[in-house]
């Protein structure tokens, strides 16, 4: 398709910022340059995937870093004749080229427009013909968020129509298709279908497959490259998804691979972030909180133990932000629901740290609260896109912001519904049964009120879950009852100890001459929860008490124990 | 006779196990746009429900707005209003775009949902009758949120006063009392008399409303952790 693009051609004019004066000739190509293509060449018709995988990370990064600080790198008209014109290697180094204009440069209309072209040539060649590489994973899961990540950068520059150019307009009625959200989508699942890799991830579980245990790559001869793409595409559909605001079917295109464990996906550390920073951001949107919060507590405590061997890496500002975010995440997560046990030491005190005064305040639900819940949100969530073609009538219009707050607008709604259900569950955790009148009193609203709270309670508090079972994250809970009748006074009184004290107000009174020292304490309490009115709807409250963890701690002093035996077995005694 | 009756039916089930086919296989086509939106009339006649293919409709109009039709999102919004407690409302309007939601019936619609998130039944019911028009278009309306007003109390309630259970699903008198009958002979419902105000039901007991009930499986070990010891056990 677009092989000869000539950079001097393209007109200054469609550059908003005027950086790219081409004050450098883009057919140069230092020595440096050319012996890493030629090369890298070599070593991908060789299949070294080790040797590839050093020069992709490490030499083009270097050289980026010392000579193309803020040029492009030489066209690929220059270097192709050192590859012998190999078609694919011309597209490689072009994926390579565009991605390194959108990292350190700013792209202009006509170079997002040829990337796209130059996307389309490269998948269709790993789509339609046989290819026989091996490329490291890093690559290949490089290759896709970029494709992402342009067409989410293609949607934000287009939605900006107020201050286009007339030729930025023309271009963009006449290149139409380009970044097209139809021709994104259905490249990404073009992958996992072509790929079969669901069906090879079906397959392996029963051991007629072997993908995860070669970590993707391919010993017997074959490639790696439509499979692992088709793997990592599902990732791509998540976050595309996520972007639309789609999260249940973002979630379902991640179905087939399994986050409970390690996979090809946690082989390259940006893909586990992104994997997991979605899964969790579609969960918190899904009112899933306890799953968000599981995952978001394993990715930090990870990225916790394991930064520092990324210091050196280039994503390494991105594996940063990104722990930010979820940090942020995490701390609205368990701000809308308290299950402070899910969460790590480490963890924990990272999270107090960063967030431990906001999410203070954002229990208190009042208005502030609401910023702050707006606040976190809009930093951590995802740059949300429009992915319509935009409508070229006058007057043009900005619209990038659209989508992010319709987003946000749904989120505080939500937010706002569960605004009382912080004082229910103060009041919950003081008592272990109190009258519906007496907490209508204490939080000064009437009983059918309380009982719509208690109701929201309840359902905010049981998420139903993808399967649609029923599930509980509340960490306290409670239930009604209503006032019962009993006779056998003095041995229920007894027994009450901790249960529900349920007496009508003919009882009140004997209860009432009764002041022995047994019944004292009961007595009070029996004072206390029907003070106001008679025959209350008891509420009971349940907390649910941290249980002992017996039998992990069996297993692992099992463990060990076999293997000290093992260990003085071997010892020989002179 | 009958070979006639079921034909049609037969057609349906052909119908819709195509669309959901369409939606799992080729879900980003302009061109399903149509049998999507046939798709949703079906499900509103037939009373099913699919939300993947609604999704699926709705991000398709995301991505054409000039081909989206009004009067299918609101029938869709209705179907999952119908599906509570699941989510599927808040889904949906995620990829509805705000200048849409302004719309009268929109607005109407979320108000309803919210009266419902909010366990504020008496107004709901209150509203709905206000826009009959909106809610009766869709058969079996009523018994969904009848159906979801009964598991919010099931989740609270032990045990629930009469009047309070009316009000929640919007039934009194004769009709109330065959409606308990009903549910005492299927559900597991019983009716006990309240001291002179009334009558008490008794709800069936699940883990969330009577805590003895509750699982606790925080100390069960996973089978996958006991094969790790198997080789020392011998």
């Amino acid at each position: 398709m677009a092989t000869n693009y000539d950079y001097e051609e393209a007109p200054a004019t469609y550059d908003e910022a005027h950086r790219q004066d081409l004050g450098y000739d883009p057919n140069f190509v230092p020595d440096s340059v050319k012996s890493l293509v030629v090369h890298l060449y070599r070593h991908i018709r060789e299949k070294n995937v080790y040797e590839i995988h050093q020069m992709y990370e490490i030499s083009f990064q270097t050289l980026s870093d010392r000579l193309f600080k803020d040029t492009p790198w030489p066209s690929v008209d220059a270097v192709a004749h050192f590859v012998d014109n190999d078609q694919v290697f011309c597209l490689l180094y072009r994926e390579m080229w565009f991605r390194h204009i959108y990292a350190r440069l700013s792209p202009t209309l006509k170079q997002r427009i040829d990337s796209w072209d130059n996307y389309c040539s490269l998948f269709q060649v790993v789509l339609h013909s046989v290819v026989n590489m091996q490329l490291p994973n890093q690559w290949l899961w490089d290759m896709v968020d970029e494709f992402v990540y342009q067409f989410q950068s293609f949607c934000q520059y287009r939605a900006k129509m107020k201050n286009k150019t007339e030729q930025e307009i023309a271009l963009l009625r006449q290149y139409d298709q380009a970044w097209n959200v139809y021709g994104v989508l259905n490249y990404l699942q073009a992958f996992v279908e072509k790929s079969n890799i669901i069906q090879i991830l079906e397959q392996e579980k029963e051991g007629l497959e072997q993908f995860t245990a070669t970590d993707g790559y391919d010993y017997s001869g074959g490639s790696n490259v439509l499979k692992v793409l088709g793997y990592f595409s599902m990732v791509g559909l998540l976050r595309v998804h996520c972007l639309l605001g789609d999260y249940q079917t973002g979630l379902k295109c991640l179905l087939p691979i399994d986050i409970s464990q390690q996979g090809v996906y946690t082989s390259v550390i940006g893909s586990h972030i992104t994997t997991i920073y979605h899964y969790g951001f579609a969960n918190l949107m899904l009112r899933r909180y306890v799953d968000a919060i599981r995952e978001f507590n394993k990715m930090l405590l990870y990225i916790y133990k394991t930064k520092q061997y990324h210091q050196k890496s280039p994503q390494y500002e991105q594996i940063l932000k990104k722990n930010e975010q979820m940090y942020a995440l995490l701390a609205i997560c368990l701000s809308l629901c308290p299950q402070v046990k899910l969460v790590e030491e480490t963890v924990n005190s990272q999270l107090r740290e960063k967030y431990g005064e906001k999410m203070a305040r954002m229990q208190r639900y009042d208005d502030e609260a609401f910023a702050i819940y707006d606040e976190l949100f809009s930093y951590a969530c995802p740059k949300f896109i429009t992915p319509s073609a935009p409508s070229f009538e006058e007057p043009l219009v900005n619209y990038n912001q659209d989508a992010y707050r319709l987003q946000l607008k749904l989120f505080l709604y939500e937010v706002k519904q569960q605004q009382l259900l912080s004082g229910v569950r103060t009041f919950l955790k003081v008592y272990s049964t109190i009258s519906l009148g007496k907490l209508a009193n204490y939080m000064e609203v009437d009983d059918p009120t309380l009982r719509t709270i208690l109701l929201t309670y309840k359902h905010k508090t049981h998420a139903v879950d993808s399967e649609g079972k029923v599930i509980s994250n509340a960490d306290v809970d409670f239930y009604i009852d209503d006032v019962r009748k009993t006779f056998s006074l003095c041995k229920y009184l007894c027994a009450a100890e901790k249960m529900c004290f349920k007496l009508p107000c003919v009882l009140y009174n004997f209860i009432a001459a009764d002041t022995d020292g047994i019944h004292k304490q009961l007595w009070t309490n029996l004072r206390l929860a029907f003070q106001v009115t008679l025959l209350q709807d008891m509420i009971h409250v349940v907390e649910s008490k941290p249980v002992k963890r017996y039998g992990d701690y069996f297993l692992r002093q099992i463990v060990k124990l076999e293997g000290v035996i093992n260990d003085m077995d071997r010892i020989k005694l002179d | 006779m009958r070979r006639e009756r079921e034909t049609p039916k037969q057609q349906q089930q052909q119908v819709s196990y195509t669309v959901e086919h369409l939606v799992a296989v080729n879900p980003y086509n302009p061109d399903i746009l149509p049998d999507l939106e046939n798709y949703v009339n079906e499900q509103v006649s037939s009373q099913t429900y699919s939300l993947d293919a609604n999704l699926c409709l709705l991000r398709l109009y995301q991505f054409e707005p000039e081909r989206m039709s009004n009067q299918i999102v609101a029938r869709i919004l209705v179907k999952a209003l119908m599906a509570m407690p699941a989510p599927d409302f808040s889904l949906c309007l995620f990829l509805i775009p705000e200048r849409v939601q302004m719309e009268e019936q929109f607005k109407t619609l979320i108000v309803l949902s919210h009266y419902l998130e909010t366990g504020r039944f008496r107004q709901f019911w209150d509203e709905a009758a206000k826009s009959r028009h909106i809610v009766e278009a869709v058969p079996g309306f009523e018994q969904a949120i009848q159906s979801y007003a009964i598991h919010v109390l099931s989740l609270t309630y032990e045990k629930i006063q009469r009047p309070v259970l009316a009000e929640a699903i919007n039934i009194e008198g004769l009709s109330l009392d065959k409606f308990l009958e009903y549910q005492a002979a299927n559900s597991g419902w019983i009716l006990e008399k309240g001291h002179g105000r009334g009558q008490l039901i008794v709800l069936p007991q699940n883990e969330f409303n009577h805590p003895e009930l509750k699982k606790s499986d925080a100390d069960s070990v996973p089978l996958e952790h006991i094969t790790r010891i198997f080789p020392i056990l011998g």
